[in-house]
């Protein structure tokens, strides 16, 4: 088994949150329901799981990842920051005019973004041609689709998941950030997607439950994704979350999806967030 | 013409296909389950490992196209018109436009030309909607030997590119060593009376047209406006000046497309009297090519009217 040092990726991502959430209240404006439950999952791919370098963003063979959810980019640009790709204080400019930090991810503005999304579902699709192209060119790296489940609603999931399977791409995971809620409220309630595991299984999917905020629940998930390699399956990790996690008064509100907090929230939010340190 | 050679502009971009496959290696081809239709078959037959095939999906095919293509890839990715512009509009627009990824969009069966399957199948909006996108090249060949030359310009040059292509046997127009050049009109035959701005299968008919009108005594420049984006403004503005009128014909809506494109110019920069032939903002129907292109005024003697009727 692989040492990690989890308190230390817990400080990470506490930071990330932190980043994400003071980008999102200069900018009044962005998603901070969706970019805390997608925080700890982008954490223990980009600082554990995913082979990449910070300084050449473009490395052959390197591992990819499509954040299909494009609106939990501060949660992204965090990491990306955190992780060396630019000074993380850059992304304060978040969603103002001018910024290479849009509202919703430019590849052509920001390293270490490799795909531009924003319009749901498109990303997974995105994410499964570039799978292909690595088989093509016989490319060791994995491809990292990472979606919501309110997403998954959208029919182009559906037509890649096809592909995925019938491409028999096992370097391509897929990881849902199931936190239940969408903006009209229960994702089950708005248009039922569960049982998700189910759904991709029979799609042809290796599936994996897993907890998004335990690293070791998802290090366990994304380690036995990536031995699926050879199976000439593709995997979906099922990730269960909540939104708004790290904040008590924002987890598990829909309200929180895209509104930025005021003044006072902010400050007790970073409170919470400050934790102990 | 009677003796006049025809072949389908899809046929040529097969034909294409497959010459290009030999030279570059990173070309990679799509089809949604028409590779028959699309003439994407025969690149299938000669490299399998970089044909993908996307089933009834042409959603996916278009954003698994941009994934393909920001991998390194080049690729012409292939379905009917109505479904590329159409269905998959915005995951074009997004997925392959805002990035500036490297897919050629061969949209084959355009127009009403698609005849007999009907107006579910009969696009008339497609280069409009392209052109809307910012860094969309917008292409309608005329013939066999302007598709093929065009599609060797537009793999060669980085970026997003929609080539338009048709179902039905078009007369060859071109001398099969003619050059071209994406954005440069190709002015086919003098004239300081009117203009007749043609554009895919239209640009055979308006040299018919020319050769009526010249009988009657009005000599109409012809030009071939293979590139709806970038437009040729230049050809553009010297056709206003120097012959005082222009009439557009397009198997494509009179709303937006090469008449909108060219009306763009003309408005802003020489306003002269202008006219359009085209689909009239109505939907197609069943039927043989030719007698639908004659019901709904896209034939030589449908632009020697609308000629007349501007001088």
């Amino acid at each position: 088994m692989k040492e990690r040092n989890y308190q230390e990726l817990k400080e990470t991502a506490r930071k990330v949150r932190m980043n994400a959430l003071r980008a999102i209240h200069q900018a009044n404006s962005g998603h901070p329901g969706g970019s805390f439950s997608v925080t700890d999952i982008l954490v223990a791919l980009y600082f554990d799981e995913m082979n990449i370098d910070p300084k050449n963003p473009k490395m052959e063979d390197r591992d990819k990842l499509v954040l299909s959810k494009g609106h939990a980019v501060p949660a992204l640009y965090a990491v990306l920051g955190e992780r060396g790709y630019f000074d993380v204080e850059e992304m304060m400019t978040l969603r103002q005019v001018g910024s290479h930090f849009q509202g919703h991810p430019n590849m052509n503005k920001c390293p270490g973004i490799e795909m531009s999304t924003g319009s749901l579902g498109q990303g997974f699709s995105v994410a499964v041609g570039m799978a292909i192209a690595n088989k093509m060119d016989k490319k060791d790296g994995f491809v990292y689709a990472v979606t919501g489940d309110g997403e998954l609603q959208e029919g182009i999931i559906w037509e890649a998941a096809l592909s995925a399977a019938n491409h028999k791409l096992d370097n391509f995971i897929a990881i849902v950030d199931w936190n239940g809620l969408q903006i009209d409220g229960n994702v089950d309630d708005v248009k039922k997607v569960t049982p998700i595991d189910e759904k991709f299984a029979s799609f042809g999917f290796n599936t994996i439950m897993a907890d998004g905020h335990d690293f070791e629940s998802l290090f366990s998930a994304i380690d036995e994704a990536k031995a699926n390699k050879g199976t000439g399956k593709p995997t979906v990790i099922v990730a269960k979350t909540h939104k708004g996690q790290g904040v008590s008064f924002m987890t598990d509100q829909a309200g929180w999806h895209g509104k930025a907090p005021n003044d006072e929230q902010f400050e007790a939010a970073m409170k919470e967030l400050g934790g102990e340190k | 013409m009677a003796d006049v050679k025809k072949i389908a502009t899809r046929a040529a971009y097969g034909e294409f296909l497959v010459e290009e496959g030999a030279k570059r290696p990173e070309l990679v081809v799509m089809s949604a389950d028409l590779s028959g239709s699309n003439k994407t078959d025969g690149f299938e037959k000669a490299y399998p490992e970089r044909f993908v095939e996307a089933g009834i999906s042409e959603q996916d095919m278009y954003a698994e196209a941009a994934g393909l293509a920001l991998s390194g890839k080049v690729v012409c990715a292939s379905s009917f018109a109505m479904f590329v512009a159409g269905r998959a509009y915005e995951i074009i627009r997004n997925s392959i436009g805002y990035t500036g990824a490297n897919v050629k969009i061969c949209a084959t069966h355009g127009g009403i030309t698609v005849g007999e399957d009907g107006a579910s199948h009969q696009t008339f909006e497609d280069l409009a909607l392209m052109r809307e996108i910012p860094g969309m090249t917008v292409i309608n060949p005329a013939d066999a030997v302007s598709t093929k030359a065009l599609l060797g310009e537009v793999v060669d040059t980085y970026g997003p590119a929609y080539v338009r292509l048709g179902r039905s046997n078009v007369p060859v127009i071109y001398d099969e060593n003619e050059t071209f050049e994406v954005g440069k009109a190709k002015t086919l035959r003098e004239g300081s009376d009117v203009t007749i701005i043609a554009t895919g299968i239209m640009v055979a008919d308006a040299l018919a047209a020319a050769e009526s009108l010249a009988a009657d005594g009005i000599e109409a420049r012809v030009i071939d406006m293979h590139t709806i984006k970038p437009l040729d403004k230049e050809a553009v503005i010297k056709a206003a000046s120097e012959t005082g009128a222009i009439v557009t014909a397009e198997e494509h809506s009179v709303l937006g497309g090469l008449g909108g494109a060219v009306a763009e110019v003309v408005v802003q920069s020489c306003p002269v009297k202008m006219a359009m032939v085209g689909q009239k903002d109505c939907f197609g129907e069943s039927g043989k090519p030719a007698a639908l292109l004659e019901k709904y005024g896209m034939t030589a003697a449908d632009i020697v009217a609308v000629v007349k009727s501007v001088k």
